[in-house]
């Protein structure tokens, strides 16, 4: 085992110490050892580190987001506030996801359900099929096309 | 002129900001099952952490900021614990 | 709101955008956590203020401050990053709780269980230490 397993963990971990307390060399060796300790804890919780391939797309994949999260939000709002004049139907959709590492499934399902209007309920890993909840499920293929071709062939090519 | 603005937004974001909590707290005692209520619990927290930061815009003290921080966490905390009870723990009432 | 008289008024105006816009973003998603009639869809009305409600009011703070340079911002940025991180988590681990519930009690209007049993292994890695 090296000496910093996640030297990123760490260094985070560090900086979010000296933000909180102050720029000091005491706050910098005292984050420093605490940093150490807690990357050699996550090592001993999770021997798995994921792995990157394509670091550029991620800029992409975060305007994607936040474009999207602005957009579902006015969706959600006009839903709400318009309220029972305008009947909404929503309802539980099935989506089978060719993605299988654990890391992209993860921030996949971050995605979903920090966007208003959909939510992420469970996942299958033996057959890879997506349970999930959309508020506003007019077109059901729409909310496929959504996920299949805007999230998950970007995070397939960012980590597979 | 901006103190002034800002006087009144602050105080509105406090009216808005406690109506909502009011909301959440309705939803947490009128259920009607315990996943509503801890969904109600859940974003009484967030927007009591909202109003700490407004409060603290007010102020100008950095000790809002911290407590708001720690609400946060504690919100987290609380709800995967409840959450985690309710898969586990008596499932039906 | 000692700092607030040497703020230039662009600055007081876009600080009170955002803040109005947070706040009242926050009010309509607990209004729809009233109003809405099943849980699966009031689970949706909180992300509201956890996404763009806290954002206003994370953004407002950070223009007050760095325009004021009262203190530095890192508190802000920090709370953002963690309710963006953390809201998803409990969202899924409740909505898990309550599917598991429904299920448990033979509720019509929640699908069955894909494969009965072991259905929910490792759909949440994201929870990995609250797991």
């Amino acid at each position: 085992m090296s000496v910093l397993p996640y030297p990123l963990l760490s260094l985070s971990l560090v900086l979010m110490w000296m933000t909180l307390n102050s720029f000091t060399i005491g706050h910098l060796i005292l984050g420093g050892i605490i940093a150490t300790f807690a990357s050699w804890g996550m090592a001993a919780l999770r021997p798995h580190k994921p792995r990157i391939r394509r670091w550029h797309l991620l800029p992409h994949l975060i305007a994607i987001v936040l474009y999207d999260i602005v957009r579902s939000n006015i969706a959600v709002v006009s839903i709400i506030v318009t309220g029972r004049r305008r009947r909404h139907r929503s309802g539980f959709m099935t989506i089978h996801l060719e993605l299988k590492d654990p890391t992209a499934l993860a921030i996949l399902a971050v995605i979903l359900t920090s966007t208003p209007g959909t939510a992420w309920l469970e996942y299958n890993s033996s057959d890879g099929s997506l349970l999930m909840h959309v508020l506003d499920l007019v077109e059901e293929q729409e909310w496929t096309d959504l996920v299949k071709n805007r999230y998950e062939r970007l995070l397939m090519e960012i980590f597979e | 002129m901006s103190v002034t603005i800002l006087y009144y937004a602050l105080t509105a974001a406090h009216v808005i900001l406690s109506i909502a909590m009011a909301l959440a707290l309705l939803r947490m005692i009128r259920g009607p099952r315990a996943q509503d209520r801890v969904l109600g619990l859940d974003t009484l927290y967030v927007n009591s952490m909202l109003l700490l930061l407004t409060f603290g815009i007010g102020s100008g003290r950095t000790i809002y900021f911290e407590a708001a921080l720690i609400i946060g966490l504690l919100g987290f905390v609380a709800t995967v614990a409840l959450a985690k009870f309710l898969m586990r723990g008596e499932v039906i009432e | 709101m000692s700092q607030a008289a040497d703020l230039p008024l662009w600055a007081a105006i876009a600080v009170c955008f955002f803040l109005l816009l947070g706040a009242t973003l926050a009010l309509i998603g607990t209004i729809g956590l009233t109003r809405l009639p099943s849980f699966y869809e009031r689970l949706h009305a909180p992300t509201l203020g956890t996404s763009w409600g806290t954002g206003g009011v994370v953004m407002a703070s950070m223009i007050f401050f760095t325009v004021t340079g009262a203190r530095p911002v890192f508190h802000e940025i920090l709370i953002g990053i963690f309710v963006t991180v953390t809201t998803p988590v409990t969202l899924m681990l409740l909505a898990q709780a309550a599917l598991h519930r429904d299920r448990a009690e033979g509720n019509a209007n929640v699908p069955p269980s894909a494969t009965a049993g072991t259905a929910s292994g490792k759909d949440a890695p994201a929870a990995g230490a609250a797991d």
